[in-house]
């Protein structure tokens, strides 16, 4: 077998869960010697989950995960030569510190001179050189940190994982380990997979991050990468400050967005297709306005023109809303304040204008059609027009469409045809972008003007002439 | 002011509990002490000790009735902490349910629960005797053993026992490095709650071997009942000897679990 130069190779690895659940879907991940990769975020997105498999506290449903090119997927934990450091520190109550780091070296029978030396190696790293005979208890929560930290490198392990060690921990000490932790990486020089849902952690520590959602990987890349060349809305979003905004893209390095057209220099989205934009918050340029009428706007560098509507001072910026004339909702930041009611112009050079693919045009769904011009989808029977239906016959299979911003939410989900839950949801400038997800687990996409919380629940409604059949392409 | 009223009130609050614990406790172990340092007469004597450690009658069965009730803890721990083990940490998937089927039986009277069990052993034609004794005690206080180790195993965070495997540690090494150690003071209140009972019963022994085998507590109760008043200062003596050894046992279960928490 060639060697390969990964060290962990996780390879179309899923994990569904008793209730039926994914935990995982199809997720493949190559880590390399010496890597520090970090598994980014939300909760309940499987990050957990995933390094839980390659620690072996749980055994993926598909897939394998390779180690050094060997298979490990059903190996027991204790053989495998990866240790974990534990979100709560899993410290043993019953042993001092001492005992606590010297755990795995006892089991190995390692004899008491060697032990001692490596016990004192492992704490001095750690900074916790005089607290060898102290209980466990008695140490603050960084201390019990910096303990599981040495307990778990004593072994010297091939791989450390480390599940959101420092989310316990208060901002200052949290950063401070942050510095230390990557110190350590270079020190030991052995792989750290770190788990997270700070994106800010996940930035400053590692040379690559894996931005997960709802067990399925999102984006690999470097931490400038995955900020500056986000692959989708989810990662724009879930990674610092973005103003995400449907535009079309006219030609390569021409896109339309905000009634304008700004030249970019992002090829290969095809002519006049539909894409997301995101442009930082400190990416724009922002300057008082001169002009004194529209005539001299149009004439000067500004690309888009609007009012102040807030001002916040964040320490190092100010950060600002701007609603620009043709009424889109902007997030700028500059060093300088400039005040509500302001009139501003706002630039942005082509190279910060990153252009993403949309993952759907509309909502899709498979159905079937019903007597009644009905038609079944979702698991519901929906009214169609009757020159729809008339198209197709009773029984037969078709592919249903539905616009984005023809879907009804309503406050009552008894109204609805069907009910759900707001999951997740993204501002585009000028409406916001909700992902419903119905009690089935379906999910419906609407394009709104209304204010939703994440977790509402919503009764749907599809008025029939907007509802769009096609016939289902026989293979 | 109000919340110094509020104090005063508790404390106040507390006065009924002391008289009676004062007048059904303090009282009675007061004139234990009394009896066993006296005579018939009322004079001062240790005649009542000398006279239980030279009646050899009497010694043996204060080492038989200690030596039942270790057995009988011994066997309760051997039988108890793997079922609270399995209890505990097992995919049961109603742990709740199973624990109170264990407790459930405590629900019933025990001289009842007793009774039954000499009724058991008619049916099956088994003989009354030690065997039975041992029998009806394991049966009676498995519970008290069951119930204290299933608490402590119960609490014992399972991220911990991922980390003792984490570390190197296969099952059986993670069973005696980390959940052993940690159920220690399960097992200490388990040991004092069946112990000190087991040492003191009288009426287990007596239903369960037909008063063939006399235990320590049995001793007792005829020196007051049948012996008529000329035995109470011999029986205040024997008192005052077992509460020391039920003393001794629970003194050396607290001292450990706070060693074991601290």
């Amino acid at each position: 077998m060639a060697q390969s130069d990964y060290i962990i190779e996780v390879n179309h690895v899923s994990k569904q869960f008793e209730d039926g659940k994914f935990a995982l879907d199809d997720v493949s991940l190559q880590i390399r010697k010496g890597e520090f990769v970090t598994i980014l975020g939300p909760s309940g997105c499987g990050k957990t989950t995933l390094l839980r498999c390659i620690a072996g506290f749980q055994v993926a449903t598909q897939g394998d995960i390779l180690l050094n090119g060997e298979d490990m997927t059903s190996m027991p934990p204790h053989l495998r030569p990866v240790n974990t450091v534990f979100q709560k520190y899993a410290l043993f109550p019953h042993l001092n510190v001492y005992d606590n780091v010297a755990f795995g070296l006892n089991l190995k029978h390692v004899d008491k001179r060697e032990t001692e030396r490596r016990v004192k190696k492992a704490l001095k790293m750690v900074s916790m050189s005089d607290y060898e005979y102290r209980d466990v208890d008695s140490l603050s929560g960084g201390q019990q940190q910096r303990v599981a930290i040495a307990r778990a490198i004593i072994n010297e392990p091939e791989v450390l994982l480390l599940d959101e060690p420092l989310a316990a921990l208060d901002r200052k000490m949290r950063s401070d380990m942050q510095l230390e932790l990557r110190d350590m990486h270079n020190k030991l020089g052995i792989t750290f997979i770190y788990v997270t849902h700070d994106q800010e952690e996940a930035l400053t520590l590692s040379d690559r991050v894996v931005v997960m959602r709802e067990g399925k990987i999102q984006q690999i890349g470097s931490p400038t990468d995955i900020y500056n060349e986000p692959k989708n809305c989810f990662v724009a979003d879930f990674i610092g400050e973005s103003n995400i905004l449907d535009a079309t893209m006219i030609r390569d390095c021409k896109v339309h967005f905000c009634d304008e057209d700004f030249e970019c220099v992002d090829k290969g989205f095809g002519e006049d297709n539909e894409v997301d934009v995101v442009i930082r918050p400190e990416d724009f340029y922002i300057a008082e306005s001169k002009a004194e009428n529209k005539q001299q706007e149009a004439d000067d560098p500004w690309q888009l023109h609007g009012v102040v509507s807030s001002c916040i001072f964040r320490g190092v910026h100010y950060h600002m809303s701007v609603k620009t004339d043709n009424g889109y909702e902007l997030e700028v930041q500059d060093y300088h304040a400039f005040e509500p009611g302001t009139r501003v112009g706002l630039l942005v050079r082509p190279e910060d204008i990153q252009v993403m693919h949309k993952e759907r045009l509309c909502n899709a769904f498979e159905g079937e059609v019903l007597e009644d011009n009905k038609v079944l989808f979702l698991g519901e029977e929906w009214d169609v027009l009757e020159r729809t239906a008339e198209r197709f016959e009773v029984g037969e299979k078709v592919e249903v469409e539905v616009d984005f911003d023809h879907v009804n939410l309503l406050d009552d989900e008894e109204e609805g045809v069907l009910s759900g839950e707001v999951h997740f949801i993204l501002y585009k400038g000028d409406h916001y972008h909700l992902q419903i997800r119905t009690d089935d687990g379906d999910d419906i996409f609407v394009d709104t003007n209304d204010i939703w919380d994440k977790g509402d629940r919503v009764g749907i409604k599809i008025a029939a002439s907007w509802i769009r059949l096609y016939k289902t392409e026989q293979e | 002011m109000k919340s110094n009223s509020i104090i005063q009130n508790r404390r106040t609050w507390a006065w009924p509990y002391v008289g009676l614990m004062v007048f059904l406790v303090v009282l009675p172990l007061i004139l234990i002490g009394i009896y066993a340092f006296t005579n018939q007469q009322g004079d001062f004597t240790i005649q009542n000790f000398v006279q239980f450690f030279h009646r050899s009658e009497a010694v043996n069965t204060f080492i038989y009735s200690i030596a039942i009730a270790l057995i009988t803890t011994l066997i309760c721990l051997l039988v108890g902490y793997p079922a609270a083990y399995i209890m505990a940490l097992n995919s049961f998937r109603t742990p709740a349910v199973m624990a109170m089927l264990f407790i459930l039986p405590m629900w019933i009277n025990f001289l009842l629960r007793t009774i039954a069990t000499v009724e058991l052993f008619h049916m099956f034609n088994l003989p009354l005797g030690e065997g039975a004794l041992l029998y009806g005690m394991v049966y009676d206080f498995l519970p008290f053993m069951i119930y204290p180790i299933y608490n402590t195993l119960q609490k014992i965070d399972i991220s911990l026992m991922e980390a003792a495997m984490d570390l190197g540690a296969n099952r059986r090494k993670v069973f005696t490095k980390v959940i052993l150690p940690l159920s220690l003071p399960g097992i200490y209140s388990g040991i004092v709650m069946v112990f000190m009972p087991t040492v003191s019963t009288f009426a287990i022994s007596e239903l369960l071997t037909q008063n063939k085998i006399t235990l320590f507590g049995s001793l007792i109760q005829r020196s007051f009942g049948e012996g008529g008043i000329a035995m109470w200062n011999y029986g205040a003596a024997l008192s005052l000897i077992m509460l020391i050894i039920i003393g001794l046992t629970s003194f050396f279960g607290n001292h450990d679990t706070e060693d074991i928490n601290r």
